[in-house]
């Protein structure tokens, strides 16, 4: 029992402190200095804690949550995601005259909700997990009250996200009287073996999916993401969009790899692959057309969502590579897509203004190194060697090649050379444009917000050039 | 009466009904808090299937997933009935389709 | 001097690097240009004293001791998947770093006068550094990765040099502003650069290696000539390099990317990066040998673009215009050798070539420096006394690259065509010499039209002057290696009975010899007659193309003079009056003109060829529209589609069970 506690002790801490700072947020007031420090210390003590327990492999509560291994490397995920959000985000909010209620705990809980995703072992738990991240960014996404666009996206989000839930339930139902278990490792028996209801698990199986291809934002189940990214505070769609997305792989992957058995047809297997290829061409060629930044970005992130799909369809075909081409992909996804993000949000105006492609005509003129660091994010994204895109791509595709799925990744190649146009597009703007007139020319000094564009930018860059250490670190966590 | 004299696929075609009625209700209603209720009724008929499987295998899980559904709907019925009274105050309509700024 | 001073092939790519990290993040306070660019042009000539050291060594080894591979770090490693960041010290590579980093110090010091005064000097310098050290990868790599990130990387300098002057208009076909061009630049190179990608997921899953050694030891030891995996493989590997070498069909970005600064279009379209192409096949000459279909299409898309550039070459007046599709023919050309599997003449093209290339480019950018900016070369005319040295040392480049003996251009020329004929393909020699004969009358043109003649600009607004010593210097240099640069490789048949030895052929030979041993050629050291003859007749056809250009243009506005001329004696009376000038003109001026003017540049090149590729940009924009009206922006409307998309995987996963 104290081993238990002891190793689940990121998820415990951090869960705590959630807590604490809530109770702080209500009784003292003009708290946003305390909390801010507060949950910042919180989120590096947590990551402590994770890499801490990097090395352990097991689980705890009674098999409910497994510990260490691969939950731990998504606790860290999560909590550099968290901590560079809320850097970026405190300058923002302060300028939005936002900062007040609990900003900060929600993050937390978000991030709490995200490990227990993480960690999950058995299909209740996923449940919560994934409830509490998402009850936490129906609320930050309408964050901004008294904005129409915000608290539509709030709106939007909460009733297609719960309306999902209703699948996403229900298939766990299913899955439960099929195989008579909510766990991961008694479900991943019971599948290897004649099943009482075999249509039931197939259908449960189904709809399990679509519940967690609507939180991974991949086609159909997508058309909320650039209306919810567009509306949601900018800081706040960086964090959806990224630790967002990275939770809701962390969940896929296992819940993949344990139905496989049961996927006798392939048909599972040619599901996934057809997400994954519709996703990653619907993304691209919608964002082609966007004018508006943030909704361009939200396209973009909808697309990388089939691309790392296609790493689920090689685990589905148990392929190794997939589990750590997904891994790889999400730290580099991480830093590019909220890099992105956090300077969209440190140009943007009060009252959604500066958001349009247009406004950023000239601004290598204006902002020469924010431009610059827009350029290492927009090529690295667009897959360009040597930034950390380029090679996550690769490990998916070559991870998909050897699974047989070459049409996938033609597909795939062809869809980031579409992608190409409007990564480029935004970069002509920025270097190849004059400023237009309206342009704003006041200088709104990044603050605070540069620590995180410095570290998502080395991230980039590192990642890119020498993608061997943190491959290498993964391949000791989960073998090959 | 004892639960199992009815046999299991009378409970499970009971909880698809309602949910498929939950689902059109969300599809088709224009109110935002009564599409709410639709999804309320669509976390029900899962609950029902919980249930039921649950007492068929006489395995408790199941009925413990059913608190945490039940919960969770209430926690999801506070945040909803937020946003639903923030959205009134910002744009003075609860129907959904008047809804659409944000769009292409 | 011995293996520890080949260790040092670090330094080469390194050199540039730093010189980028300094132009880029000091040039802007500096305000001295002669600091800047006397650091970049320090950094690239540095680069060029390292390797020549390496290439002296290599000189002194045995040569089955030319070929190192030095390891420089593991890049990234995952279960048997290992990349090392490792360069390949060889006869081949030496040879193209010697020419990247050569000529790029002299373009650099031209750079210094050329670029003077423009408010984005540093920048300029940093971009051009930051593409020597990604054009040094691409040559050096060890295996297709490090390759691949140079070539991405070139892409990225090219485009960023293509549209270094973001805020000119261009007139390019669909195109408005320069930033355009370059943004077509990259686009169309990323649908080459899928080829090459694609070919590398299926090395590497045949394989397990990208090393080029390894793989092309392999595909030898392991595949029949004719295997479809190896042409599969080597057509996508080709794919890349018509995109970045800009032949047919990807060739449709090189004449707009004209529109970056003229030392950029020297070094980058011209000398170095679109050779690139001829390099990855050259690297991988053993697996292209393997297929035969490949080197057929090979051989079949360079002659096409040599003879289709070389045409279009005939009635564009803008200068760099005429240099660009002499570049993309030229490229042809060097294209056809590799596919008659003659690789030695293919890379001793791209040698000569870079030398007069460069020259002309550099020429013309002197041109247009004196002309302030103009380059219509109808508006030109009588340079000759205004500039005499870019005059002299055009006219070399010109004389090189028609192929007139003892130029350069005529050895590396005639390699590849005597190579064609005498493989049997007397077609492809046959249409060579057709685009040869067009290339030195198209060249010459433009040297009359220039040159020549009378004054034609505004006399009151232009004042020609003779460019400062930083231009002219390279100009010089690189004339004297257009003059000499052919003797490294004298034919067998003009060696005097072998007393004088084809120094590049012994120097590649261990290179290629794989591929020879796939192909089956023995070497033929006898005289043959016929290629004394060949070469007399390429050399007359070049000369004809000189003259008929002489005769239109040399007086092209000055009619008295040039009536005087033609009646001067009688056989020129006969000649040229008689039959060749009505011939000429009905038959090959008119024909030629329709041909190229109204079928290849208008209707082939602007329609065909970029209309497939607006064609293909316009109906994905269209898909793009249809989905924003999928996304209507009501919720209710989503979650519809979100229920399509549940009923049709439930069905799909209902069937059957």
């Amino acid at each position: 029992m104290e081993q238990d506690f002891l190793l689940s002790a990121p998820i415990t801490f951090l869960s705590i402190m959630a807590t604490i700072l809530m109770v702080v947020d209500a009784l003292i007031k003009k708290s946003s200095k305390i909390t801010f420090t507060l949950s910042w210390l919180t989120l590096g003590i947590t990551g402590v804690l994770a890499a801490w327990t990097l090395k352990h492999n097991g689980t705890a509560f009674n098999g409910m949550i497994t510990v260490g291994s691969f939950g731990a490397f998504f606790d860290i995920l999560f909590c550099m995601g968290a901590l560079l959000t809320l850097i970026a985000a405190r300058p923002y909010m302060q300028r939005e005259n936002l900062e007040h209620d609990e900003f900060h705990s929600l993050i937390l809980f978000a991030v709490s909700g995200m490990m227990i995703m993480a960690h999950a072992n058995s299909l209740l738990i996923l449940f919560i997990g994934i409830e509490i991240m998402s009850v936490c960014f129906y609320i930050l996404s309408g964050y901004m009250r008294s904005s129409v666009r915000s608290v539509e996206a709030s709106l939007k989000y909460f009733l297609l996200g719960a309306f999902a839930t209703g699948f996403l339930v229900y298939g766990m139902a299913l899955i439960y009287g099929a195989t008579g278990s909510f766990d991961y490792n008694q479900i991943f028996m019971a599948a290897q073996h004649e099943l009482r209801f075999p249509s039931l698990m197939m259908i449960g199986i189904g709809l399990l999916l679509i519940g967690l291809s609507f939180k991974a934002a991949a086609f159909p189940f997508h058309q909320w993401a650039p209306d919810v990214y567009q509306g949601a505070p900018t800081v706040v769609t960086a964090f959806m969009s990224t630790a967002g997305k990275i939770a809701a792989f962390s969940a896929f992957m296992p819940i993949v790899a344990i139905v496989s058995p049961a996927d006798t047809e392939m048909k599972i297997q040619i599901i996934l692959a057809i997400i994954s290829a519709a996703t990653m061409l619907v993304g691209n060629i919608s964002a082609l057309t966007q004018t508006n930044i943030k909704r361009m970005l939200a396209y973009s992130s909808v697309a990388h969502a089939g691309y790392l799909m296609m790493g689920l369809v090689a685990i589905s075909a148990h392929h190794a590579r997939g589990v750590s081409g997904i891994l790889y992909y999400l730290s580099a996804y991480l830093f590019m897509q909220l890099g992105a993000f956090v300077i969209v949000s440190i140009l943007e105006r009060s009252g959604e203004k500066n958001l349009e492609i247009e406004d950023y005509a000239g601004l290598s003129k204006r902002h020469p190194v924010l431009a610059a660091l827009m350029t290492i994010f927009m090529l690295s994204l667009a897959g360009i060697p040597p930034f950390a895109g380029f090679f996550g791509k690769y490990y998916l595709f070559t991870a998909a090649i050897e699974s047989g799925y070459t049409w996938l990744t033609i597909i795939a190649v062809i869809s980031s050379i579409i992608s190409v146009y409007f990564y480029i597009g935004l970069i002509v703007k920025m270097y190849f444009t004059e400023p237009n007139e309206s342009g704003e020319s006041t200088q709104q000094l990044p603050g605070i917000a540069s620590i995180t564009l410095a570290v998502s930018a080395v991230a980039v860059v590192f990642l890119g050039l020498m993608p061997a250490g943190l491959l290498d670190v993964i391949k000791l966590l989960f073998g090959n | 009466m004892n639960l199992q004299s009815i046999p299991l696929e009378y409970y499970l075609s009971l909880s698809a009904i309602m949910f498929t009625i939950g689902t059109v209700g969300v599809l088709t209603r224009r109110n935002a808090i009564i599409i709410f209720m639709c999804i309320e009724m669509m976390l029900n008929a899962v609950n029902l299937t919980l249930v039921s499987f649950s007492a068929f295998m006489g395995d408790s899980a199941g009925q413990m997933f059913v608190f945490f559904v039940m919960a969770v709907a209430a926690a999801e019925a506070a945040v909803g009935l937020a946003i639903v009274l923030a959205l009134f105050r910002v744009k003075q309509t609860v129907y959904v389709d008047e809804i659409n700024i944000m769009k292409w | 001097m011995n293996k520890s001073m080949i260790d040092l092939i670090y330094l080469v790519p390194l050199l540039p690097l730093i010189g980028f990290f300094i132009t880029g993040l000091f040039g802007k306070k500096q305000k001295s240009e002669a600091l800047i660019g006397g650091i970049a042009s320090a950094a690239v000539g540095g680069a060029f004293v390292v390797t020549a050291l390496i290439f002296m060594t290599l000189v002194g080894h045995g040569s089955e001791e030319r070929s190192h591979i030095v390891r420089l770090f593991t890049w990234m490693q995952a279960g048997s998947f290992t990349i090392d960041v490792s360069y390949q010290v060889d006869q081949l590579s030496i040879l193209y770093t010697l020419i990247i980093t050569g000529i790029g110090t002299l373009i650099h010091i031209y750079s210094i006068g050329y670029m003077h005064g423009d408010k984005s000097f540093p920048r300029f310098f940093a971009y051009l550094n930051l593409f020597i050290f990604m054009m040094l990868n691409l040559v050096l790599a060890s295996n297709f990765l490090l390759t691949f990130l140079g070539w991405e990387g070139v892409g990225l300098c090219s485009y960023l040099l293509i549209g270094f002057w973001y805020e000119r208009k261009f007139d390019g076909s669909f195109i408005v502003w320069t930033g355009d061009a370059a943004k077509k630049a990259f686009i169309v190179n990323r649908i080459g650069d899928f080829g090459v990608l694609v070919a590398m997921f299926l090395m590497y899953n045949q394989f397990h290696t990208l090393d080029y050694t390894a793989v092309n030891a392999q595909a030898a030891a392991g595949f029949q000539p004719g295997a479809t995996l190896i042409t599969t493989i080597t057509l996508l590997l080709f794919l890349g390099c018509t995109g970045k070498s800009a032949q047919i069909p990807l060739g449709v970005w090189l004449p707009d990317a004209m529109a970056g600064p003229t030392p950029v279009s020297a070094l980058i379209h011209a000398a170095t990066m679109v050779t690139a192409g001829i390099f990855l096949i050259a690297r991988n000459a053993t697996m292209f040998a393997l297929s035969p279909t490949t080197m057929a299409v090979v051989a079949g898309i360079g002659v096409a673009t040599a003879l289709t550039a070389a045409l279009v070459g005939l009635v564009q007046n803008d200068i760099k215009k005429v240099l660009a599709y002499s570049t993309v023919s030229q490229l042809g050309f060097m294209f056809i050798a590799l596919g008659v599997g003659a690789f030695t003449a293919g890379v001793f093209h791209v040698m000569t070539h870079a030398f007069f290339k460069a020259l002309l480019f550099l020429g013309s950018g002197s041109v247009i420096h004196g002309m302030h900016e103009e380059q219509d070369i109808q508006k030109m005319g009588g340079l000759k006394k205004y500039m005499p040295i870019t005059y002299k040392t055009f006219f070399i480049g010109t004389l090189a690259i028609a192929g007139i003996f003892p130029f350069a251009g005529f050895f590396s020329k005639d390699e590849i065509l005597w190579n064609a004929f005498s493989q049997g393909h007397w077609v492809l020699w046959a249409v060579a010499v057709i685009a040869a004969f067009c290339t030195a009358f198209y060249m010459f043109r433009l040297l009359y039209l220039t040159f020549g003649g009378k004054e034609r600009f505004d006399h009151h607004h232009i004042h020609p002057h003779e460019s400062p010593k930083t231009m002219t210097f390279p100009l010089i240099v690189l004339a004297f290696l257009s003059v000499v640069g052919g003797f490294l490789g004298i034919p067998y048949a003009l060696s005097i009975g072998g007393s004088i030895p084809n120094l590049l052929e012994h120097w590649l030979e261990p290179i290629f010899a794989p591929a020879m041993e796939i192909l089956r050629r023995p070497e033929v050291h006898e005289v043959h007659a016929i290629e004394y003859g060949l070469m007399a007749a390429s050399l007359m056809i070049a000369i004809l193309g000189i003259l008929l250009a002489r005769s239109y243009y040399k007086n092209a506005s000055d009619q008295p003079q040039a009536m005087a001329n033609r009646f001067s004696g009688i056989y020129k009376l006969l000649w040229r009056k008689w039959m060749l000038d009505e011939v000429y003109q009905y038959f090959i001026v008119d024909v030629f003109y329709t041909i190229s003017n109204g079928f290849l540049w208008k209707i082939f090149d602007v329609k065909i060829v970029d209309g497939v590729v607006n064609g293909t940009a316009r109906s994905i924009a269209s898909a793009s529209e249809l989905l924003r009206k999928i996304q209507s922006g009501i919720a209710q409307n989503y979650a519809i589609m979100m229920m399509v998309g549940i009923v049709a995987i439930l069905v799909w996963l209902g069937l059957g069970t």
